[in-house]
């Protein structure tokens, strides 16, 4: 019992304690995203699966989850992060300079469940930022292409300026053997995409609803607005998942702040089935 | 060939009308096309028409006074553009322009007023459809004003 609790002890000290990782890449995505590269300075975390987590530690500051957004099967122990500068620690790990340190804790969370989308058609659905943690999971996708039928990323910005991996996104919509729709909620009129909120993509998409698995990730209200016209369309709320947000302090479901209700997010999702989460997501304050 | 009202019968707006009432519609319809950023219609014009994108992309602008003229919404294949027709003053509230190639099928909406004057219950079945699609928009708005991607949202 009492090397039981000491082992359990040993796990959460390791789990606490940040690794020190270089930057070795830095990337500007848009006005206020940023996308790193880390490398560990000596011990690596675990790899990372795609929907999962680090706390990335800005020294001196603070700690915040931030999804791992590359391509997990070819970046090897080096970790590709996606950052919006929004608050004090974002902006000072987007203020990060190639060679300095930061802290990582994780991996946390469990992954998009990759596996249950194998022989269907896989439909992702991306708001904003939430483009970024689904990512590698567009990736594994298209690296696995034969596992699935239909592949398909629908991705909705608040503007042209905002929308993240421009570049990357224009060399997937050229791909033959995936479909990819961006749109956006402003325009002016030199803007020649679509405009108009992303749900408005899924009337025009290319999925069996019968055989299909979708990912969705944005924000909360964004989330919620898609899943229902995707339960409309026919796809069952089991095989709807979508990435949950909280804020989030130990990740390893100690600290208790980013409940959700019976469940702890950092420890339990942060990928949650539409099933369990249509009921949580009506709580008013949850 | 397909005639308008096989054609027409493939859009959610039109879909499960009977063959009397597509043919009805249809009779108040002809294809057109628009070239890359041609004006299918102006902000202010009288609106008796409307159009069902067949392909294509219509974009909506609006002419914002000191600003870049914005477009507040697009429009797809299988969509319907305008409703203006249906509610007085029959005006125009934005100007639709085609954002690339656009093949359409564009109604007469004072031969189809007609029509559901002259046929109530061709004019409630419209009526409901045509309010369908207005309530997808005002909810899609209500979602754009949100701005749920803005700085403290995501």
């Amino acid at each position: 019992m009492a090397a039981a609790t000491a082992e359990t002890a040993a796990a959460v000290r390791g789990s606490m304690t940040p690794l020190s990782y270089r930057v070795v890449g830095k990337r500007r995505e848009n006005h206020d995203n940023w996308t790193l590269e880390l490398e560990p300075v000596a011990d690596a975390i675990d790899k990372i699966g795609p929907g999962q987590f680090n706390m990335l530690y800005a020294f001196g500051v603070g700690e915040v989850p931030i999804s791992t957004s590359g391509d997990v099967e070819k970046t090897g122990t080096t970790l590709v992060h996606t950052i919006r500068a929004v608050g004090s620690v974002t902006n000072a790990l987007c203020a990060a300079r190639p060679g300095d340190v930061l802290g990582v804790r994780g991996p946390f969370g469990n992954q998009w469940p990759l596996d249950a989308a194998v022989g269907k058609d896989l439909l992702i659905v991306a708001g904003g930022v939430g483009l970024a943690p689904l990512r590698p999971a567009f990736y594994h996708a298209l690296a696995h292409r034969k596992e699935f039928g239909e592949v398909t990323l629908l991705y909705g910005g608040r503007t042209p300026e905002d929308l993240l991996f421009r570049r990357e996104l224009e060399r997937w919509r050229a791909r033959l053997d995936a479909n990819v729709a961006v749109t956006v909620d402003a325009a002016t009129t030199e803007w020649s995409g679509r405009v108009g909120v992303v749900p408005k993509l899924i009337p025009s998409a290319r999925f069996d609803p019968e055989d299909t698995v979708a990912f969705v990730c944005g924000p909360e209200i964004m989330m919620r607005f898609t899943a229902l016209p995707l339960v409309d369309a026919g796809i069952p709320a089991e095989r709807i998942y979508l990435s949950m947000e909280r804020t989030m302090r130990c990740g390893i479901g100690l600290c208790g702040h980013c409940q959700c209700g019976p469940t702890i997010i950092c420890r339990d999702g942060a990928v949650y089935t539409w099933e369990y989460l249509e009921k949580w997501m009506g709580v008013p304050q949850l | 060939m397909r005639t308008l009202d096989a054609l027409i019968v493939e859009s959610p707006v039109f879909k499960g009308l009977d063959q009397e009432q597509l043919e009805l519609v249809a009779g108040c319809g002809s294809n057109v096309v628009f070239a890359a950023g041609e004006r299918l219609f102006r902000e202010g014009d009288q609106a008796d028409t409307f159009f069902l994108v067949r392909h294509g992309l219509v974009a909506l602008d609006t002419d914002v006074p000191n600003r870049e003229d914005v477009t507040v919404e697009t429009i797809g294949p299988g969509e319907i553009v305008g409703w203006s027709w249906l509610l007085e003053p029959y005006r125009w509230h934005f100007t639709g322009r085609a954002v690339e190639l656009v093949r359409a099928v564009q109604f007469d909406g004072v031969c189809l007023r007609k029509k559901c004057e002259e046929d109530p219950v061709l004019g409630y079945d419209l009526l409901s459809r045509f309010a369908q699609v207005l309530v997808n928009r005002l909810q899609a708005t209500r979602l754009q004003l949100m701005d749920v991607y803005g700085r403290g949202n995501s």
